[in-house]
């Protein structure tokens, strides 16, 4: 068995082609494709059932896929047993071995790999100070917080310098201000390494948080790979627009460069040419409205939320569109059954 | 009111369980030559007899090994049969499942007969090792109800840690499977002991000359009843007693997921 005695990671290049995966009638994987760079940090966001846990196990090689490969720096793993991949994973749950001290529990994979007992006491020390964990390595896992024993399989996962790293939605079950330290400390521990990593999440401010890039996974196929910005202001689809943040997605025909008509006869400006007699959607975020704009919506609040930093609007316009919006939350705030006025530039209207 | 009812019936039903120890206690120590209770006065003179009596010493030595080798056997048995009754997905797993347990529905003086007619052709007859198998059969169905409850319970995200880890099957067997199963291990084990210890009508049967410890008891009933009886009792009773205190203590039973305190 090799071992990697490095200190610096060995980050890897994971690149998945074409995998399929079926379940009975349901199809976890459709022809999933990534690739995955050397040091990336690459976020799988989808809804339970998409597929994204699948898509990790298959990574993991504790599922076989029915088709397709994946392979680490051009080396096939697809039929690889677990045991030999060298990676990483953080389970949700994250599954230490409650019969052995967090020193044995981050020693495990070593001694699994051979490593010398002075080899091993070292480089645990090392890695238990990288979490911040120094001089708990006798305790029991029982005996740590939830956030203690995240660093516990976070320092399991890496301390022999894996090609790379999996993470199955391990902050779930944490509250949420530990919840944003542990992101910004993994992300922190993760660039420091240079690991490559996927991560597996359902929840898409954590995804924006946490991502170099984000694959939208939906019903086992890949909806969109793109980097947050992109994933946030220019989604691919309806899903894609719908699953990550707050949106207003309308659908329409675009009747001349720069208009697109929807079915309640709405004209709106946006900067789009393209085939007159496109079908496009539409997304508008809530906050990308303003008091005016080049599109202008009369409309009554039928609903207005405080939520401290801003306010959260319902309207409804003249024509039967229905808006949220978002306003930052200051001066005199409108209430339910007011009028009021909205606009929109088109250069803050998405079209896809 | 009904609290105190409960109370009250409560008491009753433990007094009625242990009113024979109340007995046997101050009969095994009685310094009469017959069973008379209240005892005239006390002595150890039975417990004397016992040890003095190469007999008693050597069903109870025979019982202690027989039921130590059933434990080993329905343990090597039973853990594996136990594995593949949770773990398997064959045909047929349902019907094994049942029949794993057939030994405690089947009454048992149907089992030592027809046991009888087979080990009579086998001339196994009063070979210690006869009422070992024997035996066996009888403790299997604690084994797999102990290791099945204590296997379901499993978090089998724990296997997968470790071979994701680098161990491979037989060292995550070792290193995380079975030490995590020790109490269900531990508690299982006992049992078979106990069951096989305190066993009878099969070793009727099966023991021939080669008296066991309740072989033994039952033909001294039978032929001269005399305070021995109660001291032999009052030690087997400690000796089961101390037995579930350590199941207590590092087993596991049938019930809840409770790890909390079993591993050690």
């Amino acid at each position: 068995m090799p071992t990697r005695s490095g200190q610096l990671s060995v980050a890897g290049h994971l690149s998945v082609t074409g995998l399929c995966r079926r379940f009975g009638e349901v199809v976890a994987l459709d022809e999933v494709s990534l690739d995955i760079a050397p040091g990336e940090l690459l976020t799988i966001l989808g809804p339970s059932g998409s597929g994204k846990t699948t898509l990790l196990k298959v990574v993991a090689g504790f599922e076989k896929p029915d088709a397709g490969r994946v392979s680490v720096d051009g080396q096939d793993i697809t039929a690889m047993p677990p045991a030999r991949r060298d990676i990483g994973m953080v389970f949700q749950n994250y599954a230490l071995f409650p019969h052995l001290t967090v020193a044995g529990n981050v020693a495990f994979p070593l001694e699994m790999r051979n490593v010398g007992r002075a080899e091993v006491a070292r480089r645990v020390g090392e890695t238990l100070a990288l979490v911040e964990l120094a001089g708990y390595g006798e305790r029991l896992p029982r005996q740590l917080s939830g956030g203690q024993q995240q660093r516990v399989a976070l320092a399991r996962a890496i301390v022999f310098n894996p090609r790379l790293l999996l993470l199955d939605e391990p902050f779930g079950a944490l509250d949420r201000k530990l919840r944003e330290t542990m992101q910004l400390e993994v992300r922190r521990l993760q660039k420091r390494l240079g690991l490559t990593t996927i991560f597996i999440t359902h929840d898409q401010e954590e995804a924006l948080v946490l991502s170099d890039r984000i694959a939208v996974m939906n019903r086992g196929a890949i909806q969109q790979v793109a980097g947050t910005m992109e994933i946030y202001e220019r989604p691919a689809n309806d899903f894609v627009a719908d699953f990550v943040g707050e949106s207003n997605i309308f659908h329409g025909t675009l009747t001349e460069p720069g208009i697109v008509t929807l079915s309640s006869g709405r004209r709106l400006l946006v900067n789009r040419d393209g085939k007159v007699g496109d079908r496009l959607g539409v997304l508008m975020r809530p906050e990308r409205f303003a008091d005016k704009g080049a599109n202008g919506f009369a409309a009554e609040v039928v609903e207005a939320v405080y939520l401290g930093a801003s306010l959260k609007l319902r309207l409804a316009c003249e024509d039967g569109l229905e808006l949220v919006v978002r306003q930052p939350a200051r001066g005199k705030l409108p209430v339910a059954g007011q009028r009021l006025e909205v606009g929109i530039d088109a250069d803050a209207i998405h079209v896809f | 009111m009904s609290r105190r009812l409960l109370v009250v019936a409560c008491a009753a039903i433990y007094l009625f369980l242990m009113l024979p120890l109340m007995v046997v206690f101050p009969i095994s120590l009685s310094s009469a030559p017959y069973m008379q209770f209240p005892p005239p006065g006390l002595s150890w003179q039975w417990y004397d007899r016992f040890f003095d009596d190469p007999q008693w010493l050597d069903a109870t030595w025979r019982s202690l090994y027989i039921g130590s080798a059933t434990a080993g056997l329905a343990l090597a048995l039973g853990v594996p049969l136990s594995f593949s009754l949770v773990r398997g997905r064959f045909a047929g797993r349902a019907l094994l499942d049942r029949l794993a347990l057939a030994p405690v529905i089947v009454p048992t003086i149907v089992l030592s007969v027809s046991v009888y007619g087979l080990f009579a052709k086998l001339k196994l007859i009063g070979a210690w090792y006869g009422l070992v198998v024997a035996h066996t059969v009888l403790a299997l169905p604690f084994v797999v109800l102990v290791m099945g409850a204590g296997l379901r319970d499993f978090d089998r995200s724990l296997e997968q840690a470790a071979e994701g880890l680098g161990a491979s099957r037989w060292r995550t067997l070792r290193r995380v499977t079975l030490p995590l199963l020790r109490p269900s291990l531990v508690s299982a084990g006992l049992l078979a002991f106990i069951s096989s210890f305190d066993e009878l009508v099969v070793a009727l049967f099966l023991a021939g000359p080669n008296m066991t410890l309740p072989k033994k008891m039952f033909d001294n009933i039978l032929m001269e009843i005399d305070p021995t009886i109660a001291a032999v009792s009052v030690m087997q009773i400690l000796l089961v007693v101390l037995v579930l205190v350590l199941i207590g203590r590092f087993g596991r039973g049938l019930g809840g997921a409770n790890m909390s305190g079993s591993a050690r």
